[in-house]
């Protein structure tokens, strides 16, 4: 087989190497930094700690060598990066732990584990992308019994106030976080195969070609269950990215505009009788507006967040010397808040950027995929990790109302990284049957070999 | 499908880079706003919870120290003397904020600005050692219970400063009040505690001796005396004549002397005898120069006192309105009208004359020591103004020795110390009694200490009250005890 003697597959595979190494060693060094704003000593098991990167970024690595070699090089350093920056905060807020709050970092590192397990396997799995349109059906069910999970008495648990985990022994599961792939997978495997239809437009309405109810029927109503049971569950932030996701993929899939527009008016809609409907939306919209009014109560989190990001300034007040424990939710919602305080302007525009480069991949992994099928899907999951960090930055820096997500692989969160190292493996899977096809033909591969010769 | 996916991806970039934008408001534009928010506990949590130096006064006793203690901040700021140094060691407050030596000195007492990092530092850092400087002060806390107990319970105010420093020796004033509720954890009590301090008659919060102004009467006749001999020609031989009271252009109202008695003379008798016609005159003949030759002595300035929030400015007549209004530069050229002085003021105005017309800077801290104790860097004195000549400051000088010698100020002579002083007697509101005062230096030909003592509203004496009779005992007694070796306090 040619496969691994691919000159693409090499220098790929390198380069993610590489820059893997640099994402380890950022971690560490915050790490070390960490234990240093404590005491003038290295962390007695900073050999331990290095050690366990390594062998975790090597799985991870060693999965892509195995399973995708032409995969994009930048995805998993990205994501290592991210995870580095989000399990260090992790640990300096541990300690500040107490007993109503206790340290989570142990559980974090538990739940990365899970998660590569979670990405080799997706990656061993899952061969080829276009065989997940096949089961679009079973994804839609499976999609919507995840979102219903939560609700059956005994199983579902409330906290803060949404009633979005499962508690399974010890464990609790946010099974709404893998529901978000489980509806990709389906809307890009629907879209595609009703974008003729859906873009035409057979029914006239004054000036407006409407497609057939028959064709929009089987996305509006998963969609409006999805809907549905997420403001059920109080789970705004889930809402809004769903509903974002929705309108892009329709958008890309049909290029019609009129979607788009129909998107945003429905969203207008579905805030106003939200607005109408239940107090808590009302107060996150007041306090968006006037978080100062009442700092002290229903303003107490935001204020306290703009706060630490006042208090971090330019260069922020240093790994460990800040006081982000002041913060609310810290290690999830507003983790984002506590890097602000203590990395500054440079750390959370180092962050951001890192999650710009994170989504330009995703996007390019969809620009250079020759099907449709995996064009959209790659598409609809750059568009879930974008928005869903705009959300939760958005809303913890007042850009938008708060709705409380957790930050794509820098939040605490079990399910929430599991779900993204999925999205992960499932993008690198793309990537690697694009480069492999690309290679297959005679003009693709003139065109690797003038990427190649860019990149040396 | 590539179209849309790219509108779609720059999309989500322009969202990300609006992020970026309301980042770099939040953390560049706004930053200091929100980073010093009172709502924001952080600078609270900071300063209460660092290390903090300990403040010292000049004969050793501590005047603030932090302990440990058992709730979240982990020390408690404590005042061991209390009500006695309140108002110039300040407090360091939760609710109310920080005031005195506290405010002033709270760099060096933690230990200076993260933003100067030197080899110190990371010398500091890696031996796990953490500098905190502690303040040693001129502040004598023995200086400062004799004058709280020559006070006794009158209101009124005794600043006690070396002419040749500017170092205070003491500054006490009655009522005063305990900082140690002030600097407790408990936002409710401290509220309280504050409401109640503001609430009391009397106004014990209110440092009187840098932040009250009163008319100072006939003891502001030194800096008048200063003004008319270094402004006008020939004063110093000049002869007044000998009236009961004086008449004012543009005024029915003439000034008379003290008691209604004759006063007249040369120069030095009408000082001697404080004169209130001779020098309502010498304030007429000054005329727009009066306000010009007061400022030297620091009228209108608000002096550079190192006690937060600072000492306020004595006020005088206003510049370039005497054709206006000759009475108000009459009236303030024997201390009153327009004329407002702290006493703080009036004990520089003496320094002045006893320091060859060079006031230095009023200041209370002296050196910065390291936390073994190690003298790290002295606070310099530095020269606040040159107030009048050499040769005139020499003149007052004698002048004011005779008061004290033959005058008004007999009360506050000590056996083998020649001392130079003045009384006043300050009118008030007619319904009030007048305010004795007594400003004084001694030794005279070495002067080692300056001082201004008030009483207000005529004390324990009421209406007879006079500065000779009430504030000089004071005065005298005060000196005595800082110039006499053995004098019990």
């Amino acid at each position: 087989m040619s496969r691994n003697r691919s000159a693409l597959a090499r220098f790929r595979r390198t380069r993610e190497l590489s820059l893997g190494v640099l994402a380890l060693l950022i971690t560490a060094a915050g790490y070390v930094l960490l234990s240093l704003s404590e005491a003038p000593a290295l962390p007695a098991h900073v050999w331990g700690f290095l050690g366990t990167l390594v062998g975790l970024f090597g799985c991870a690595h060693l999965a892509v060598r195995r399973f995708a070699p032409r995969a994009d090089a930048t995805l998993l350093p990205i994501a290592a990066f991210l995870l580095g920056v989000g399990f260090v905060t992790i640990s300096r807020l541990d300690l500040n732990a107490t007993p109503d709050d206790p340290a989570v970092g142990p559980a974090q590192a538990v739940w990365i584990a899970v998660g590569i397990i979670a990405f080799v396997l997706t990656l061993a799995v899952v061969r080829q992308a276009r065989s997940l349109a096949r089961y679009r059906y079973t994804f839609l069910m499976l999609g919507v019994g995840a979102l219903l999970v939560p609700l059956i008495p005994g199983l579902g648990t409330q906290i803060n106030g949404a009633r979005l985990w499962v508690r399974l022994g010890g464990l609790t599961f946010q099974p709404g976080e893998l529901a978000k792939v489980l509806l990709v997978i389906f809307f890009a495997a629907y879209l595609v195969e009703k974008r003729e239809l859906l873009s035409s437009g057979s029914r006239r309405l004054g000036r407006l070609y409407l497609p057939d109810p028959k064709h929009l029927g089987p996305l509006l109503v998963p969609w409006g269950v999805a809907i549905l049971i997420m403001v059920q569950q109080k789970d705004l932030g889930s809402s809004l990215l769903f509903f974002a996701v929705f309108v892009a993929m329709l958008y890309i899939a049909t290029l019609r505009s009129a979607y788009l527009l129909a998107g945003v008016g429905l969203f207008g809609g579905a805030v106003a009788i939200a607005y109408q409907a239940f107090s808590h939306v009302q107060e996150r919209v007041s306090t968006w507006i006037n978080p100062w009014g009442d700092a002290q109560g229903a303003g107490f989190q935001l204020t306290q967040s703009l706060f630490a990001f006042g208090s971090g300034g330019f260069d922020g007040r240093g790994i460990g010397l800040g006081n982000p424990n002041i913060i609310p939710v810290n290690r999830s919602d507003f983790i984002f808040a506590a890097i602000g305080e203590e990395l500054g302007l440079i750390g959370t525009v180092a962050v951001i950027g890192a999650f710009l480069l994170l989504v330009g991949s995703a996007f390019r992994i969809a620009l250079q995929s020759a099907r449709p099928f995996s064009q959209l899907f790659a598409a609809g999951l750059a568009v879930i990790l974008g928005v869903q960090t705009f959300v939760i930055v958005g809303g913890v820096t007042r850009v938008i109302p708060l709705t409380g997500v957790t930050l794509p692989f820098v939040s605490y969160g079990g399910s929430s990284l599991v779900a993204n190292f999925i999205i992960l493996a499932l993008l690198l899977r793309i990537s690697d049957e694009s480069a492999a096809e690309a290679e297959a033909t005679a003009a693709g591969a003139a065109r690797l070999r003038a990427i190649e010769s860019a990149h040396s | 499908m590539s179209v849309g996916i790219r509108r779609v991806g720059i999309a989500v970039i322009a969202l990300m880079l609006l992020l970026v934008g309301q980042l770099t408001y939040l953390q560049v534009v706004d930053a200091n706003q929100l980073a010093h928010d009172p709502r924001n506990g952080r600078d609270r949590l900071k300063d209460f919870r660092s290390p903090r130096g300990t403040i010292i006064s000049a004969d050793d006793q501590i005047l603030a120290v932090s302990k440990p203690s058992n709730d979240e901040y982990g020390l408690q700021r404590e005042y061991p003397l209390g009500a006695l140094t309140a108002q110039i060691v300040g407090y360091q407050s939760i609710v109310v904020g920080s005031t005195g030596l506290e405010r002033t000195y709270n760099d060096v007492l933690t230990g200076g600005s993260r933003s100067k990092l030197g080899l110190r530092d990371v010398v500091d850092f890696l031996r796990g050692t953490k500098r905190v400087g502690n303040l040693r002060t001129s502040l004598r806390a023995d200086a400062q219970l004799v004058a709280k107990q020559a006070l006794a319970e009158q209101k009124g105010s005794v600043v006690v400063l070396e002419p040749s420093t500017g170092q205070i020796v003491a500054m006490y004033s009655n009522p005063t009040f305990d900082p140690q509720p002030l600097a407790g954890h408990s936002t409710d009590s401290v509220q309280k505690y504050f409401d109640l301090l503001t609430t009391t008659e009397g106004n014990p919060a209110l440092p009187r001796a840098y932040r009250e102004i009163y008319p100072p009467g006939s003891t502001f006749k030194v800096v008048t005396a200063a003004a008319a001999l270094d402004t006008l020609p020939g004063t110093a031989e000049r002869r007044f004549p000998t009236n009961r009271s004086l008449p004012i252009p543009q005024s029915d109202r003439p000034i008379a002397n003290f008691g209604g008695s004759s006063c007249g003379g040369d120069f030095t008798a009408v000082f001697t005898r404080s004169c209130n016609t001779a020098f309502a005159q010498l304030g007429l003949d000054l005329g727009n120069q009066f306000p010009t030759a007061v400022e030297k002595f620091g009228i209108y300035q608000s002096p550079p006192l190192d006690i937060a929030p600072g000492s306020v400015a004595s006020t005088g007549p206003e510049f370039g309105g005497f054709d206006r209004n000759k009475p108000r530069y009459a009236l303030a050229a024997i201390g009153q009208g327009d004329l407002f002085t702290t006493p703080l003021q009036m004990a520089l105005a003496a320094a002045g004359i006893a320091n060859r017309g060079v006031i230095m800077k009023p200041h209370v801290g002296v050196a910065v020591t390291d936390d073994q104790g190690r003298l790290s860097s002295p606070i310099k004195d530095e020269v606040w103004r040159q107030a009048t000549s050499e040769t005139t400051a020499a003149t007052v000088r004698d002048l004011m020795v005779n008061v004290v010698e033959r005058g008004t100020g007999t009360a506050a002579r000590i056996p083998g110390i020649t001392v130079a002083g003045k009384t006043g007697t300050a009118q008030t509101t007619t319904d009030q009694n007048p305010h004795a005062w007594f400003v004084a230096f001694a030794p005279a030909d070495a002067p080692r200490y300056a001082i201004a003592v008030i009483v207000e509203n005529g004390g324990s004496q009421g209406g007879d009250a006079t500065g000779g009779q009430l504030a000089a005992p004071i005065a005298q007694r005060i000196l005595k005890y800082l110039l006499v070796p053995g004098t019990p306090p």
